[in-house]
């Protein structure tokens, strides 16, 4: 039964893969410190070239991380923390999963010889 | 926030009233290791690829694909761990760390995910994980 949490939760997958870079997961993380940012900001933030945050911003919106509005010239991005559930939901399985696993490694521990 | 607390427990610990010798050949003799994981076909050598086997199931082929990345006897131990295949799965690092402790062995699994684009910087996209998820209580704890 406890197999069923080796199973990729296809509503997890574009998250992790959306977080899975360490410049998405700043970006993110930056815009739930920060709140509503520009696409100008989140690049001087990022350090890399804006053509790169916007691609980066493209795959935090598909996976619903992320939302922009237009004003002007300017685009502004905020988070959406709650997109994260999933993932949590995934991470609390698999937390489970180890646990379960390590009360059987204690019972084979039992019964080795040495 | 109990959702946090329990997303920190990717890190799952415990004493074990065993020496180290012991929990290395719980981890990595593939009889034993199947007694308390899944069937597999485990060896205790670098860049070994080996397989977790269970039974299949709907949206699930039973199969998680590992390669040995760490073996160092009675102190570390890790391996990639992939479900799903390469192309729509998820790739992650699991990593064993033993430590002797009064009346037995520590035992550290930690988990971490990366993208399988990113093997060769796992290390780095590792410590990113950690900091991520440290930083979940405070993400999660805002309004949305």
């Amino acid at each position: 039964m406890v197999m069923v949490l080796a199973v990729t939760p296809a509503s997890a997958n574009p998250v992790f893969r959306a977080l899975a870079d360490p410049t998405r997961r700043a970006i993110f993380e930056e815009l739930t410190r920060q709140g509503e940012q520009t696409v100008h900001a989140l690049t001087e933030y990022a350090g890399v070239s804006q053509p790169a945050v916007s691609k980066h911003l493209t795959v935090l919106k598909r996976a619903k991380l992320v939302r922009h509005r237009r004003a002007g010239r300017e685009t502004h991005y905020r988070a959406e923390p709650h997109a994260l559930a999933p993932m949590v939901n995934w991470l609390n399985l698999y937390g489970a999963f180890w646990r379960n696993r390590f009360d059987k490694l204690e019972d084979l521990l039992k019964r080795m010889d040495s | 926030m109990t959702e946090v607390a329990t997303t920190r427990s990717l890190i799952v610990e415990r004493v074990f009233p065993y020496p180290p010798e012991k929990l290395w050949r719980a981890l990595t003799e593939s009889p034993l290791l199947a007694q308390w994981m899944m069937n597999n076909d485990f060896e205790p050598v670098v860049g070994h690829k080996f397989q977790f086997r269970a039974d299949p199931m709907p949206n699930w082929n039973g199969i998680v694909d590992c390669e040995v990345l760490v073996v160092e006897p009675l102190k570390q131990l890790s391996y990639n761990w992939g479900v799903g295949g390469a192309e729509s799965g998820l790739q992650w690092v699991v990593e064993f760390t033993l430590t002797p402790a009064d009346g037995g062995t520590h035992v550290r699994m930690e988990q971490s995910g990366f993208g399988a684009d990113q093997q060769a910087a796992y290390q780095g996209a590792n410590y990113g994980w950690q900091r991520f998820f440290a930083n979940l209580e405070r993400v999660l704890g805002e309004p949305a």
